[in-house]
């Protein structure tokens, strides 16, 4: 094989993996933020229109969930400026892509958790003479979101690996620092290796942390 | 727009081709090694548990950028010396490999313990528990989540497109850069992709249905 | 693995039998004995270890101590100094021999009511596809249920799937028959129709050691009333003895009288 580990060079450059993992953690939460918000805006609005509404909703989950994310990041960064006539930087655009990505799928996970809130509770919200919005305050929505903690953290933790994907329009997060130190030290193997070991601690930390979340707050299925 | 569109698919078709062919390589391969590998997961001795365990967590860890990435500029430091085309289908494989031995693993776990216990107590020995009574009620909740996973090895095919294999996205990327009209190329290209994976998982919904007599 | 069948053998023994799972001590020296013929039932309160017990007859959860054999062999363990677990070849042909039905019935849901019945026949028993289909139709007939041969678990109520799980467990022609709480998670208007096919197989000279809490049930079929209370044998006897008012075994009695009048008769 004759090729032999040498990390040195990789430690010499880890401040553009940590910055890297920083920004990918960044982008995380940023999406998972906003795609909460639509998420959850949509799913009430599911859940509550008609026909036409529902359909449109739909509409917009199937064709995020059947095109590939790095197309959707594409299309968003080269196609959408040529419309309006405007330049944005490559990480907003990518934040716009991931969150309207995340939104998709978080759209399914409220839906579900929504749909899951045992009927005796909503009962018990009108017998006390609660209006639909207040049932929609008080009981339904903290009760589906426990219940959607679960399928939540998962989200997260997969919207934490997409993120690689914004290398491919050069945001400096942490596959683009990966690819930067192999296309200037050759290092191949180290950095790999690095990278892998990052992606997973990172990505057993985020799960460890809302897994004490879920305990305290999830209702059990 | 249109005429744009229209000038493309001469161009679009052999990418498409790429990808149809890259993503059904991937999925009968990983299907094969995949299904072996989650049985060994769960019925081999712990020398074998562990390993399995930990290539598909460890797999399932990463981003299949990252995979793909490490498998294609890695492998040529080991000798072996790939094209692009065979490193990036390797790289997929291996990725979908993991997420098999997943599926297998649930499939089997899921099937209640009375039906072990019920083939154990008619006298049948273990190859028998298995093929008999198992393997058709896992195989009955395997499928599902199989075909939900075919739409991710075609999602994940665009990625090769950074490996310089010639598949759908190559192509397009390729026109965009002649014809400098993004949006229309990107929206066709989404739509092709769409009506693939939608094509799928109407597919795969139909067999839930279909199968939904077994659970309880 | 000779057989040594004397008149005189028992057809089960268990000696001495411990188990613990983990460090609950469930099984703390159980002895017990059922002749060919017998009906012996296991009663007594949730936790006492009744169908831990059954379970380890046919090998279903492995004992740590003593001795369990059906007509002389050994189950589960080498009859020898050793205690090594048998393989599973010898343990699947133990298992031939004796019969189970589950208080959760546990069909086989891809196959029919006909087909959970040949499997054994055909596979365990090595019998043809005709003289399979044969055997089981006779017994689906014993049960009451040829009509529904075809028929998937899922299309069947919980007493006729238990009735199935019966002929499948008999159809095997096992030395004998367990039964554990088979009529627990039957609706009660169901219960009757299996009790009934299970009291003629009775009649027929079946042996059987049945867990149950039916406790007219156990009265009308058994020989003999085994009552068993945290892990032991607390008291054993005839029906009438078990059941008379001058039971002097204190955990018996407070047991028993948790049964309303009407469900001792």
């Amino acid at each position: 094989m004759g090729y032999v580990l040498n990390f040195t060079l990789i430690w010499r450059h880890f401040d553009k993996l940590w910055s890297g993992l920083i920004l990918s953690l960044e982008l995380a939460v940023l999406s998972i933020g906003i795609g909460c918000i639509i998420g959850l805006a949509l799913a009430i609005l599911y859940v509550s229109g008609g026909r036409i509404l529902r359909s449109l909703i739909a509409a917009y989950v199937e064709v995020i969930r059947n095109v590939p994310l790095i197309l959707l990041v594409y299309l968003v960064f080269y196609g959408i400026p040529t419309v309006f006539d405007f330049a944005y930087s490559n990480t907003t655009s990518f934040v716009v892509t991931l969150s309207a990505y995340a939104g998709a799928y978080l759209v399914e996970v409220f839906r579900a958790g929504l749909d899951a809130v045992p009927r005796g509770l909503i009962d018990a919200g009108k017998a006390i003479g609660l209006t639909p919005f207040q049932r929609l305050v008080h009981v339904r929505l903290p009760t589906m979101l426990r219940i959607a903690l679960p399928a939540l953290s998962n989200t997260f933790v997969s919207l934490f690996k997409d993120t690689s994907v914004a290398s491919v329009i050069a945001v400096p997060e942490l596959t683009y620092g990966a690819q930067w130190i192999n296309f200037n030290t050759f290092r191949i193997m180290e950095v790999y290796l690095v990278v892998t070991g990052l992606y997973l601690v990172t990505g057993y930390a985020i799960l460890i942390g809302l897994r004490a979340l879920e305990r305290r707050y999830a209702i059990g299925r | 727009m249109l005429d744009q569109i229209a000038y493309a698919i001469p161009f679009l078709l052999p990418g498409l081709l790429v990808t149809i062919e890259v993503s059904l390589i991937t999925v009968a391969v990983s299907t094969v090694i995949g299904i072996v590998l989650g049985v060994g997961l769960v019925y081999g001795p712990a020398a074998l548990r562990w390993p399995i365990r930990g290539f598909s967590d460890i797999i399932r860890g990463i981003p299949i950028l990252v995979l793909l990435f490490f498998v294609y500029y890695g492998l040529p430091l080991t000798g072996l010396n790939l094209q692009s085309f065979a490193a990036a289908v390797l790289g997929l494989t291996i990725f979908k490999v993991a997420q098999v031995i997943e599926y297998v693993r649930g499939a089997i776990e899921t099937v209640p313990r009375g039906q072990m216990d019920a083939a154990k107590a008619i006298g049948l020995p273990f190859h028998e528990r298995f093929f008999y009574v198992i393997a058709p009620q896992a195989v009955r909740r395997f499928l599902p989540p199989w075909l939900n996973g075919v739409t991710d090895a075609v999602k994940g095919s665009a990625l090769i497109s950074l490996l310089g294999v010639g598949d759908l996205l190559f192509g397009i990327q390729k026109v965009v850069a002649r014809t400098y009209d993004p949006l229309a190329l990107y929206c066709f290209g989404a739509l092709l992709y769409f009506v693939m994976n939608y094509a799928l998982s109407i597919a795969s919904r139909a067999l839930e249905r279909r199968f939904s007599y077994i659970r309880e | 693995m000779a057989a040594s069948s004397s008149a005189t053998t028992p057809l089960l023994r268990v000696r001495a039998v411990q188990k613990s799972f983990g460090s609950t001590h469930v099984l703390r020296g159980i002895d017990l004995e059922v002749a060919r013929g017998e009906v012996v039932s296991i009663i007594g309160p949730s936790g006492s270890g009744k169908t831990t017990l059954l379970r380890c007859v046919n090998f279903l959860e492995p004992y740590d101590q003593g001795s369990i054999a059906i007509d002389g062999v050994e189950v589960g363990y080498r009859g020898d100094e050793t205690r090594k677990r048998r393989s599973e070849r010898d343990l699947a042909r133990m298992r031939a021999e004796t019969g189970m039905v589950f208080q959760l019935f546990n069909l086989f849901p891809h196959l029919t009511a006909l087909q959970n019945i040949t499997l054994g026949l055909t596979k365990v028993r090595g019998l043809g596809r005709a003289e399979a289909k044969d055997k089981a139709m006779h017994w689906l007939g014993r049960v009451g249920l040829t009509d529904k041969a075809d028929r998937l678990p899922s299309e069947l109520s919980g007493g006729q799937q238990q009735r199935v799980g019966i002929a499948r467990a008999v159809a095997m022609e096992p030395k004998i028959l367990l039964l554990d709480e088979i009529t627990s998670a039957l609706d009660p208007e169901l219960i009757g129709e299996v009790l009934d096919v299970v009291l003629s197989l009775a009649a027929e000279g079946m042996t059987m050691l049945t867990v149950t809490h039916e406790i007219g049930f156990a009265r009308d079929a058994s020989q003999r009333i085994v009552f068993m209370a945290e892990g032991t044998i607390s008291a054993e006897g005839p029906p009438a003895e078990i059941f008379s008012a001058n039971q002097s075994n204190e955990r018996l009695r407070s047991f028993l009288a948790r049964f309303s009048a009407a469900h001792r008769l």
